[in-house]
């Protein structure tokens, strides 16, 4: 009953407060920019607190598949040397 | 790995108190009661409106107006949320819809009872939305990521609901005598279908275990039952008004308000189908949807009007 249509889903970020990094908050499904923007302002902006708002095409996110995380996101795990631990300084020795 | 390995470690990731995410592997039975369960809570919100819209032109002022223009709006938006994420789930909205107005799917039975009077706004807000925070603040901690984060953001702003609902009450409980029985009436109307709303018994309840198992619940619906009476019978007693239920006693040794049996012929033939409005709100429904089509017409008429524009900016055939 409910007819097919056209709209396509955009992922919705915003930005609580200039400093603040957009964080994605959900999504909403629109013909264009223009109209995603408006949807989205009614969806998930209705009390404030947004200062900046951006919507993207679903289809224009790509994202990693957890199957490969282990050995995509590998080459960080064996870089003990990127970590302040890894070093030693004498004791006694502050503000390092 | 095969889908036995890999059930256990999906297991093991929730018991480590993991969240589940959209494109992790879960098992099938895992994503269907989701779907099942978070398509009936969208339904819920979007059909929740219509009780409450009932009211919106009669409101005895403007504040109470908006008021409840902006409580039923945020209805709408949380359905909204709720839809989006059920999609996360691979599951297209449009199909949602489809299972609602063809009565596949449910909904919550409490919006099958009627409004009959202004008093109900009132007990709307403080009962119903007071059950539905208290079953809500136990899904924000959901093993589902989307469904956690859109239930975050609808306890955030459901709070308000439950207010004003309770200062309608407080309102008509210090006014006339007149006032003060018309709540009364609407408090015996809407308690025993309030509790109805945390579902079956344990005893009785089919997707439960399972879904506390999943930890997609965190709670089982008698605990959380239970929780909502102690909470909710001493703002009943602010008011200066009483329970429909002659067995409510508070028992020092659980630290438990108990209640009385409930109705679960009445519960069940509701759920069925046989509620006072199931077949008024599911006409309304279907007389919205279908009234709205000139409107999704004419967005799609100037969705196509804007391509073509910029086909012939750009010179493209």
């Amino acid at each position: 009953m409910a007819d097919a249509h056209p709209t396509i889903p955009w992922e919705v970020f915003i930005q609580p407060r200039t400093g603040a990094p957009h964080q994605h908050v959900g999504n909403v499904h629109a013909y264009d920019a223009e109209m995603a923007l408006q949807n989205a302002r009614d969806v998930y902006a209705r009390r404030g607190k947004v200062v900046s708002m951006w919507v993207v095409p679903a289809e224009a996110i790509h994202a990693t598949v957890p199957d490969d995380n282990g050995p995509f996101f590998d080459p960080a795990d064996d870089k003990v040397y990127r970590h302040p631990s890894f070093y030693k300084v004498p004791h006694g020795v502050k503000n390092m | 790995m095969d889908d036995s390995a890999r059930l256990l470690e999906f297991e093991a990731r929730l018991g480590q108190g993991e969240k589940i995410e959209p494109k992790d592997w879960m098992p099938e039975r895992y994503r269907k009661q989701l779907i099942r369960m978070m398509s009936q809570h969208a339904h819920s919100e979007v059909v929740g409106m219509l009780p409450e819209g009932n009211w919106i032109t009669r409101a005895p002022n403007l504040r109470r107006k908006m008021a409840l223009l902006a409580k039923v709006q945020d209805e709408a938006g949380h359905g909204l949320y709720i839809y989006s994420a059920t999609e996360s789930l691979g599951i297209d909205r449009c199909e949602l819809l489809d299972q609602l107005l063809a009565a596949r799917a449910k909904y919550s039975s409490i919006f099958n009872y009627p409004t009959l009077a202004w008093a109900d706004i009132g007990v709307i807000g403080w009962l119903v939305d007071g059950a539905a925070i208290v079953n809500q603040t136990m899904l924000a901690k959901s093993s589902y990521g989307p469904y956690s984060r859109a239930m975050i953001r609808i306890c955030k702003e459901e709070n308000f609901h439950k207010k004003q609902g309770y200062e309608i009450c407080v309102t008509l409980a210090s006014g006339v005598p007149e006032q003060k029985q018309m709540l009364q009436e609407s408090i015996d109307r809407w308690w025993w279908p309030t509790l109805m709303m945390f579902g079956p018994s344990d005893k009785e309840s089919a997707n439960s275990a399972e879904l506390m198992k999943w930890k997609v619940k965190r709670r089982s619906n008698d605990d959380l039952r239970q929780h909502f009476v102690n909470i909710t019978v001493p703002q009943a007693h602010a008011l200066g008004l009483t329970l429909p239920d002659p067995d409510l006693h508070y028992d020092e040794a659980t630290d438990n308000w108990m209640f009385g049996e409930i109705d679960w012929d009445e519960f069940w033939s509701v759920v069925r189908g046989n509620g006072p409005c199931n077949r008024e709100r599911m006409n309304a429904r279907r007389a919205a949807h279908e009234e709205g089509a000139w409107v999704r017409a004419a967005m799609e008429a100037y969705a196509a009007k804007q391509r073509n524009h910029e086909q012939n900016v750009n010179g493209v055939s």
